[in-house]
């Protein structure tokens, strides 16, 4: 038989019931991604709290409304981590509906590579369950994935299952002016490699003998935090465009090797194919067929 | 399907594909089988050599109302690519091309039937590999890894095929050509790339996929460590994770794996072990000594016998050439096996383990465990002769006892095989019906009619569309 749902998901679907708009709240700290939430709309918030954490198993349970403090305050007493890098405040289940890793993702990858198991409200106020509660589960189709970056267009996040991993035993971070691009050649698997046109940041990761080695390969000095990223536009770029791509106006910081550009700029989403946007429709229109959730944020632009 | 139609679709595919179009009993026979103890009968087999050429296939299957199947290399375990409904198998064999090797970018494009150690071989003078490393490595493609989002040991520390897929350039079960994902970052719109890895051919068929490149790690130190009783094996797994170490790979074996793999390739086991543990670790340096010493100590608490690291690059080719091996090696013992996959927690794994020699016993059936253990991943190998009367259905049996016992231990269905056919009707074991049905919408959304590759994943009845599941053949076996 399949596994019990909690009582606190439970409850979730029946606040969010099967008609009338609404709009999932997390922590706010994304909360005008793809538009502002539309005014008067009944507003629910997901069950926080850490449900299940074994951490020799390395996975963690967890209700989607809790906050990324409140999960790494957890892990980390087992020195363990989900490296999100997101604002404390923010909480599991908006981080992966918005589904904007953090600047480590050059190591570590995208945040939902961290994600074994979803449960999620759909629009008849039912609860479905994707993915598997292990390590590693081939369990039918990736809804999961799905899930990760819909903006709640397509359900509401409940419950998450993470992977975790070990808080590593050293963490620098550098900075000078250095080609960024020769950087990323000479480093194996560096954490994050920030640049903005000017100055470059690295943060590397690992045995402190490795960091030093690593380190002395660069001409940069150490520095205690990384650069302040820009919020208000976000540029997604092959890693090469960063070689060659026409510099925003205004403060930008890039993640080199990644390609993401954080920027002051504001700019537009990037087109999608019109094949994949009648797919993207069918799959809103089939999850979601009456527009309840999350009016006024949209994944597709008109 | 009617003779005339059959004949008339043939001809369409002749004048397409000329004698790359067959339709002769040996090879109707040989592309009804894969990897798994299942099989079925296509009507029809096909080798594209293009994109176009797949699209033109998958319409004029569409126009004779016949549901078509890709298939790789056929090495997948769990009948994925057995045909059921007499389909028009697409083999991507021909497929075979490296197409770029983009390092700026740290990607690589392929077309779906490279294998996938030809694709890292090729890259190893450039220091980069494609990271997902099945045991069938040799002979399994990229395109068969896209479709069952398989593992192999090294997802441990790497993850699965969908971590390390950038883009797919598709052709949908309706003929259009898409491409899903690109080299961005974070790409536009929902997921697609992501539902598609791992859909077992169900939504499509992927023409052309772009890997993401893994940097070769300056160094690597292979372990063995023998153990005189396979419950301090497994607990020594659980406490060098706990530990806060995440080896490259992290590979079991037991008693009788070790006597059979050792008579195979001579690698030096200790046939007098009860459980061996492969451990490998990579990276930088000074993070692989702390490693290594690392799984020293853990591993003397836990009463480890010898610890053998290899000592050069022949000798480390050694040790894995026996995992690697485990499953041919099995023929020494008997003609057939099946190979389960299934996934618990590391907590469990001795508790599980013990659970499968009684089931095996209890079916008169010999079990062999060579499997990852670093994510709790089983693959128990159940040998016999299928020339005995009555012999599959003990191992059907026996199979459908460990899928139930490692789940009631609170782990899932399949860990990198997939479901395929083989575990299609025990979906329902981990999700309801409305999970199922809610699986369905999305993968209809994809193929309404259930063209691509029909009747596999979802359980029947649970899907809309099974306008093909009357013609089940007798020889399949579900």
């Amino acid at each position: 038989m399949p596994e019990e749902i909690s009582p606190e998901v439970l409850a979730f679907a029946t606040e969010i019931g099967s008609s009338g708009l609404v709009t999932v709240a997390g922590g706010r700290t994304q909360w005008t991604v793809g538009g502002s939430p539309l005014e008067g709309v009944r507003e629910v918030t997901a069950p926080s709290g850490i449900w299940a954490y074994e951490p020799e198993e390395m996975t963690v349970r967890c209700g989607a409304g809790t906050t990324l403090q409140e999960l790494s305050a957890a892990l980390s007493k087992y020195g363990q981590m989900v490296p999100f890098d997101l604002s404390p405040s923010a909480t599991v289940g908006g981080a992966l509906a918005v589904g904007r890793s953090g600047y480590r993702r050059l190591r570590y990858g995208h945040i939902r590579d961290f994600v074994l198991q979803v449960r999620h409200i759909d629009h008849k106020g039912q609860v479905v369950s994707a993915g598997g509660p292990t390590v590693k589960n081939v369990s039918g189709y990736d809804l999961c994935r799905l899930m990760v970056g819909s903006l709640g267009k397509l359900g509401c996040l409940a419950e998450v299952t993470l992977r975790c991993l070990p808080i590593p035993q050293t963490s620098k971070w550098l900075t000078g002016r250095q080609d960024p691009f020769d950087v990323f050649a000479k480093l194996y698997r560096p954490s994050a490699i920030l640049w903005d046109g000017d100055q470059v940041w690295v943060c590397l990761e690992g045995v402190s003998s490795d960091v030093e080695a690593q380190s002395d390969l660069l001409d940069l000095e150490e520095t205690a935090v990384p650069p302040r990223l820009p919020d208000r536009g976000r540029m997604s770029l092959a890693p090469k465009a960063l070689k060659t791509f026409d510099r925003p106006s205004g403060n930008w910081v890039a993640e080199v090797g990644v390609g993401v550009v954080h920027m002051e700029q504001p700019n537009a989403d990037p087109a999608i194919s019109n094949i994949n946007l009648s797919l993207m429709r069918e799959l809103e229109n089939r999850l979601d067929p009456g527009g309840r959730f999350n009016p006024g944020r949209k994944v597709l632009s008109e | 399907m009617q003779k005339s139609l059959q004949d008339n679709l043939f001809s369409d595919l002749q004048t397409l594909l000329g004698e790359r179009a067959r339709d002769g009993d040996f090879e109707l026979g040989l592309y009804g089988k894969d990897g798994s103890v299942l099989e079925g009968r296509p009507s029809i087999v096909c080798l594209p050599q293009s994109t176009s050429e797949v699209q033109e296939i998958v319409k004029i299957c569409r126009r004779y109302d016949t549901p078509f199947l890709a298939r790789g290399s056929g090495t997948g375990l769990a009948g994925g690519a057995v045909p059921i409904g007499e389909p028009v198998i697409i083999a991507t064999a021909k497929m075979n091309k490296i197409l770029e090797v983009d390092l700026d970018n740290r990607i690589a494009w392929v077309e779906p039937g490279v294998l996938n150690l030809d694709l890292s071989n090729e890259l190893l003078p450039l220091g980069f590999h494609f990271a997902p490393d099945p045991s069938s490595q040799q002979v399994c493609s990229i395109g068969g890894n896209v479709a069952n989002n398989s593992g192999g040991p090294h997802c441990l520390a790497y993850g699965v095929t969908s971590a390390h897929i950038a883009a797919l350039e598709v052709v949908l079960p309706d003929g259009q050509i898409a491409q899903f994902g690109d080299l961005t970052a974070d790409g536009a719109g929902y997921d697609l790339r992501g539902l598609f890895v791992g859909s077992e051919g169900t939504m499509g068929i992927t023409t052309r996929i772009a890997v993401r490149l893994t940097q070769n790690p300056p160094e690597v130190r292979t372990l063995l460590l023998d153990f005189a009783d396979v419950r301090d094996g497994a607990a020594a797994v659980s406490a060098i994770i706990a530990a806060g170490l995440i080896p490259a790979a992290l590979e079991m074996m037991d008693k009788r794996a070790i006597e059979i793999v050792e008579a195979f390739v001579n690698a030096g086991y200790p046939t007098e072990a009860d459980a061996v543990l492969l451990v490998e670790l990579d990276g930088l340096p000074g993070g692989v000594e702390y490693g290594v010493e690392l799984v020293r100590s853990v591993a003397t608490r836990h009463h480890v016998g010898n610890v053998r690291v290899a000592a050069d690059e022949k000798e480390r080719a050694l040790l894995w050439k026996g995992r690697k091996n485990a499953f041919g090696a099995v023929a020494r013992i008997k003609p057939d096996y099946y190979l389960h996959d299934t996934v618990v927690p590391r907590g469990k794994l001795v508790e599980v383990l013990e659970k499968v020699y009684r089931i095996a016993d209890a079916h008169d059936l010999i079990a062999i465990n060579v499997f990852h253990a670093g994510d709790g991943n089983l693959h128990p190998i159940l040998a016999f002769d299928s020339s005995e009367k009555g012999v599959l259905e003990r191992v059907h049996a026996a199979g459908r006892a460990i899928v139930t016992a490692s789940i009631e231990a609170g782990g899932v269905l399949s860990g990198e095989h997939g479901i395929g056919l083989e575990k299609r009707d025990y979906m329902g074991m981990l999700f309801s019906a409305h999970d199922m049905a809610t699986q369905d919408l999305v993968r209809e959304a994809f193929d309404p009619d259930g063209f691509a590759n029909p009747l596999k994943v979802l359980p029947t009845g649970s899907r809309c569309s099974d306008s093909f599941g009357q013609h089940v053949p007798d020889g399949a076996w579900v």
